[in-house]
């Protein structure tokens, strides 16, 4: 009997199953048919005609035609975490122009208020090998496509913007450091005590009144123990159509900075194609192949017209952060 | 009857001698300092310790590294050898258990000690990204230690109950813990049953999870691109690592307990005589692992993998590297292959050795490694080219030490530290088939 019943049941899905199908068969089929008697039918007069975006005309069926909604023209609201809309920042530095004055270091300094032992900004004296020349090479945060710190970090305090910034919401990060353990270029610093900002104070109420809580979007504004800071590529800056502070106070042009979508950068004093400057120079990235794929390329120090030795003067091997007297 | 009260006698735990005492309230003493040491630590930041931008890793890591490992031991003496039918590790197996629950539990504790902002710690949980190797941590640290919690509680409830009937008139009120303890067992055929089945699937759990665990704790740092950690040989190495730290702990705790609570007839010379042959196995697999750690990349070294290797060989870590190398690999091997190093004294102080150069050896893994950074130290005060832990680091650090030793011996002074059913079952087989026999 149970038997019985257990293959009546199957009998009877087997059934089912084979009808749903064929309904379903059925039904595309008269789908098409209808769609064909409708072409069949139909006048040429009747046809819409439109321009593809190659620009070739061709008609359409009208009931073919579908309005779409038109894409939002107003600006899409700026989201900290997403960055500016179409935009790739890059950083271009011209080894052969860098004298180590360390102008940007300072005005990075100044600017974000880093009162600390490790500037965000470091001007590396190198020598790749005893018998090559040795020169002054800047480095800042390298924003990287691939960024190993923000893969490792458990919170994500530390992020990757569409606009290529890498930043630190300050407020999540737990002070783990593993983030610092993870980059290959040494540029985070972590807050080891309460930071001494002084002046801060003042300046951090007049930036309040643009905004009203702690944005990542300004590094060191303020910096808090307990987590870590670096180089943020002066999204505050870029934002009002301002070159970043070491950009901009560099006495020497080193710093180009630019648009990667626009392919254009620019230092204080002209604007140049990035990838003809990239293509003529021999522009390279730092450690490129760890696959990091930094934001930031070098121009290498060739022809330079760079005394080394003058410029070796003003090397502080154990310090990066003038302090008060 | 007359066997079975004696053995309850010698097993049933026992009040602390004056020595007891006096250890267990240094143990609490170290503790508070290390508890005031953090709380400064907290209030000033992590400047109080000697960690800077460049070694910004120090002793908690390695230190979490080394409590992670120690807590190897439960899977290997309890699992392993019961999967492999090694009966002779009745008497080890609680002192195992207990030594990984404390290490395990010291473990999660010391790797809070080194955050930047303990307040936060919740986001670990709110905020958690499965892709970051801590996120990994904090799912195997807590599992593990359930697990390992189970390891020791599940085949404690027979003498749980036995404890309670032996208490009824000593000390009625930790007969009624006992009993509490116990869940009411009875020893009956479906308990043993119930009991017998989820001690099998705990013990068959525990291993995959302590290899996750050890080698989870090895991808912490070989997810970055740091020379010295970068290496695929990191997850193997770090479970041989395990492996010898974990029985060098249970030889130098079982040597103590032996010889203050006078086991000497049911932990016997046959015992360390077993686990001395089970450390050289353990030592020749981490010799094997070091080996393809160091001597290998030596001959296709990069400039700076060869630095690396250099500071490590000849360099400013030489003498440490050397020291846990020999002291934690190579000498436990020589001495033990002996049967006389097997015996219990030598093989105390060998686990002493062993111990100790575990410890040191997670310091040589981490520290080098983050003062050799891709790009040249400048440009920061001279100090942060070196490390070395500060006062703030060493008596946290100690405490912890203290606190995983104070788990220990609170659970030796209340626990059966040898399995008192078990003995008794297998004293009865031994009978039985004796009686058989002839």
């Amino acid at each position: 009997m149970e038997d019985n019943n257990k293959n009546s049941r199957r009998k009877f899905l087997d059934k089912g199953l084979k009808v749903g199908l064929a309904t379903a068969l059925g039904g595309l089929a008269i789908s098409k048919i209808s769609k064909l008697s409708a072409k069949s039918n139909s006048n040429p007069e009747e046809f819409v005609e439109l321009m593809t975006t190659d620009g070739t005309i061709i008609q359409v069926d009208p009931s073919e035609v579908q309005e779409i909604n038109h894409s939002n023209t107003q600006e899409p609201t700026y989201n900290v975490r997403e960055g500016m809309p179409n935009r790739k920042f890059v950083m271009v530095v011209d080894l052969a122009r860098c004298k180590n004055a360390l102008k940007c270091q300072s005005a990075c300094n100044k600017n974000h208020y880093i009162t600390g032992d490790n500037a965000w900004i470091k001007v590396y004296k190198m020598q790749e090998a005893k018998d090559t020349a040795p020169y002054f090479m800047p480095t800042t945060c390298q924003h990287c496509d691939k960024p190993a710190c923000v893969t490792v970090c458990p919170v994500d305090a530390t992020f990757k913007r569409k606009d290529g910034l890498v930043l630190i919401d300050n407020e999540r990060c737990i002070g783990c450091r593993f983030c610092m353990a993870a980059c290959p270029y040494s540029v985070r610093v972590f807050n080891w005590s309460e930071p001494d900002q002084g002046e801060i104070t003042v300046n951090m109420d007049m930036a309040n009144a643009n905004h009203e809580y702690y944005s990542p979007d300004y590094a060191g504004m303020p910096s808090l123990k307990g987590t870590i800071d670096k180089c943020d590529f002066c999204p505050h800056q870029i934002k009002n159509n301002e070159l970043p502070h070491c950009v901009s106070a560099c006495p020497n042009n080193v710093f180009y900075f630019g648009d990667k979508y626009e392919d254009t950068v620019s230092n204080r004093d002209e604007i140049v194609r990035l990838s003809q400057l990239l293509k003529d120079r021999n522009g390279y990235r730092l450690m490129d192949g760890l696959g990091t794929q930094p934001s930031v390329y070098y121009l290498p120090p060739v022809d330079r017209l760079v005394d080394f030795d003058e410029a070796l003067k003003n090397y502080k091997e154990f310090e990066s952060v003038e302090k008060p007297k | 009857m007359n066997t079975n009260d004696k053995l309850i006698n010698d097993l049933a735990p026992q009040k602390f001698g004056k020595l007891g005492v006096i250890w267990t309230s240094t143990l609490i003493v170290i503790i508070i300092i290390g508890i005031i040491a953090y709380i400064d630590q907290v209030i000033k930041g992590q400047v109080v310790t000697n960690m800077r931008d460049y070694a910004l890793w120090g002793i908690y890591i390695s230190n979490f590294v080394f409590f992670v490992a120690t807590s190897f031991v439960g899977s290997v003496t309890v699992a392993i050898l019961r999967l492999t039918n090694n009966t002779w590790r009745t008497p080890l197996v609680r002192i195992a258990e207990i030594i990984t629950l404390a290490a395990i539990a010291m473990a999660g504790i010391t790797i809070m000690l080194d955050m930047g902002r303990p307040d936060r710690l919740i986001y670990l949980f709110i905020y958690a990204r499965l892709q970051s190797p801590i996120t990994w941590d904090v799912i195997i640290i807590p599992s593990f230690l359930v697990i390992s919690f189970l390891l020791l509680y599940f085949p404690l409830l027979p003498d749980l109950a036995i404890l309670k009937d032996h208490f009824k008139e000593k000390n009625p009120v930790l007969s009624k813990w006992y009993g509490k303890l116990s869940l009411n067992w009875r020893g009956s055929d479906k308990q043993k049953a119930l009991q017998a089945k989820s001690i099998k699937i705990i013990a068959l759990m525990i291993i995959p999870l302590s290899l996750i665990l050890q080698t989870i704790d090895a991808w912490l740092f070989s997810t970055t691109y740091r020379i010295g950690w970068d290496s695929t040989n990191f997850g193997g190495y770090f479970i041989a690592g395990a492996f010898v730290a974990g029985l060098g702990a249970l030889v130098t705790i079982i040597y103590i307990v032996r010889r203050v609570y006078k086991l000497e007839d049911y932990i016997t010379e046959f015992h360390f005589d077993k686990i001395g042959k089970l450390l050289v196995l353990a030592c020749l697999t981490y010799l094997y692992f070091n080996i393809n750690e160091y001597l290998l990349p030596a001959y296709t070294a990069s400039v700076d993998e060869a630095t690396h290797l250099n500071t490590l060989f000849s360099g400013s870590y030489a003498i440490p590297f050397w020291t846990v190398t020999i002291g934690g690999i190579i000498l436990p091997i020589i001495i033990l292959l002996f049967k006389k190093g097997r015996k219990p004294l030598p093989m105390f102080i060998i686990g002493l050795i062993v111990v100790l150069s575990s410890w040191w050896k997670r310091y040589i893994i981490v520290t080098p490694t983050l003062l050799h950074p891709f790009l040249p130290i400048q440009g920061v005060p001279e100090s942060w080219r070196h490390y070395f832990p500060s006062l703030h680091e060493w008596a946290i650090t100690t405490a912890t030490l203290a606190m995983a030793l104070l788990i220990i011996t609170l659970l030796v002074r209340f626990l059966p530290i040898i399995p008192i059913q078990r003995t008794a079952d297998e004293q009865e087989l031994l009978k039985t088939t004796k009686t058989i026999e002839p």
